[in-house]
């Protein structure tokens, strides 16, 4: 079983997740031109190793939030931790 | 025998000789000498006229149909692991050309064609079984698309048609087709062109043929690096430390591909998702049609040797990790209980993950990129291994004549770019 820090409810079960993607910052859409609008919405770093990410807890508070996780082993860390 | 009596060392095609009925019985009676190895050991060059990294049915299928349709036989496979052992070796073995887009149903049905001739061309039994497929349709949505799929399909050509559930329940005695189930079966997208082949065996040809045009092919030979000068590849660097030069290089990789694409500065429109399968104890035939349920997300074929392979759809978010998981196992489970409640004594012997290059489009991304002389051939999702003879066809002439084919035209990287997205909703694992 995985299990997930929800900043609200504490670690559950990954099932009561949903995975949102990759944690981006979104474009300025008064400015933005399509192909930046595109390479948004399409690339992604998909990196093997940590990285961060959005996460919906679906199945209990409802909150969304940011997460490191490592894609490798699929630990999990809060934020803005570095080990 | 020891690899060196093999290997003529200059890497020169030579006859070889043919696999055959007469030399298994020669071989049984222990007349003759030992089989030979299907494909040599070299010594890497320090160039080649095309490297192609990752040894997978793509990638192998390439260097085959660039030796045999174009004559470039200079020609590198480097596979970090054994060749085979990615998603060439893990997926479910289905093959189907019954596409939802014109553009994918003429792709798709090239493949299977190459594939129906495929052992003849090899000298190499794949085991093609072209046993019929089966998409269930659940509710009037996903009917509703079967009839534009078969109707699609009819117009390329391509043997497929919707059927009702008398006649399911004729093809496969053990599908539960009465209306009380939680998700009865409306219908189902018959195509019995469809069916399963041993997905080694495809590694093994591929390689073996490829490897008597003089390609060389390396395992345990980790990329690391691409050398990229003034916007064009001149090399490549293994873990083992050689600099192997090439003016092209190829990405064929399957899970691994935004980390190739990453060392040459070539950003990819690619997650990675882990899809799980598993597969049962060997039990007598009973099940010669290959059935697929996209609400259910589950999917059904009996082997050869009797065990029944299971396979889903990706998991639910992006990993690199290739362990099991037991909420895999508990839906997959309840799954083919719905549809055949006759294998609940079933028990499971294994279950292991492949994975999964998921792009925007449910299309791959196939042909030139903005670094001269890096091609890719990436972002085959869950649907990769029935496209390895065409793309490999394909990704030959692209890297012949410098420009893609007609019939990968609308797969290229440029697209997400311009917004002119594919859309094959048809592909396997969607739900629709």
């Amino acid at each position: 079983m995985m299990l997930l820090p929800c900043p609200n409810c504490g670690a559950r079960n990954v099932s009561e997740f949903r995975y949102v993607g990759e944690a981006k910052t979104r474009p300025d859409p008064t400015t933005v031109t399509p192909q930046e609008w595109r390479r948004h919405l399409y690339l992604h770093r998909n990196p093997a190793g940590w990285t961060r990410e959005t996460w919906y807890h679906g199945s209990g508070c409802r909150r969304y939030f940011a997460i490191e996780r490592n894609t490798v082993d699929n630990a999990v860390r809060t934020a803005g931790a570095t080990s | 025998m020891s690899r060196k009596e093999h290997d003529d060392g200059a890497g020169r095609s030579r006859r070889r000789p043919r696999y055959s009925a007469w030399s298994l019985v020669r071989h049984g009676l222990g007349v003759g000498r030992d089989w030979e190895r299907a494909f040599r050991h070299h010594t890497p060059r320090e160039s080649y006229d095309v490297v192609i990294v990752g040894g997978g049915v793509h990638g192998l299928a390439t260097a085959h149909y660039l030796a045999v349709n174009h004559g470039i036989t200079n020609v590198a496979v480097l596979e970090k692991s054994y060749i085979g052992s990615g998603g060439s070796g893990r997926n479910t073995a289905i093959l189907r050309s019954n596409y939802l887009t014109p553009e994918g149903v003429r792709f798709y049905d090239r493949s299977v064609k190459l594939y129906e001739h495929l052992a003849a061309d090899l000298n190499f039994n794949v085991m093609f079984s072209q046993r019929g497929h089966m998409t269930l349709a659940h509710n009037d949505s996903s009917l509703r698309t079967m009839h534009w799929r078969a109707e699609v399909n009819k117009l390329q050509g391509v043997d497929s048609s919707v059927i009702d559930p008398p006649e399911i329940k004729k093809l496969v005695p053990y599908l539960d087709v009465s209306p009380s189930t939680r998700y009865p079966i409306l219908g189902a997208l018959y195509h019995p062109p469809g069916g399963i082949i041993r997905h080694d065996a495809v590694v093994w040809g591929y390689a073996r043929s490829a490897d008597a045009h003089g390609v060389h092919i390396h395992q345990k030979t980790e990329v690391v690096g691409i050398d990229v000068v003034a916007n064009r590849v001149t090399g490549v660097r293994t873990a083992d430390g050689r600099r192997i030069s090439a003016p092209v290089v190829v990405n064929c990789t399957a899970g691994w591909s935004t980390l190739i694409s990453d060392m040459a500065g070539v950003a990819m429109p690619v997650q990675t998702f882990p899809l799980q399968a598993a597969v049962t104890e060997p039990v007598r035939p009973f099940l010669d049609t290959v059935v697929v349920s996209g609400t259910l997300h589950t999917y059904v074929s009996q082997t050869d040797r009797g065990e029944l392979v299971f396979g889903a759809s990706v998991d639910p978010f992006a990993s690199y990790s290739t362990r099991g998981s037991l909420d895999f196992v508990e839906g997959l489970a309840g799954h083919v209980l719905e549809l055949m409640p006759a294998l609940s004594k079933m028990r499971l012997l294994r279950q292991w993950a492949g994975l999964c290059d998921m792009t925007p489009d449910y299309s791959p991304i196939m042909g030139l990129t903005p670094v001269e002389g890096f091609y890719v051939d990436v972002g085959w999702g869950t649907y990769g291994f029935k496209a390895g003879p065409v793309s490999g066809e394909a990704m030959a002439a692209c890297i012949a004549n410098g420009k893609p084919p007609e019939i990968i035209a609308a797969f290229g990287l440029d697209r997400f770019d311009e917004g002119r997205l594919v859309g094959e909703k048809g592909a396997a694992a969607v739900g629709h």
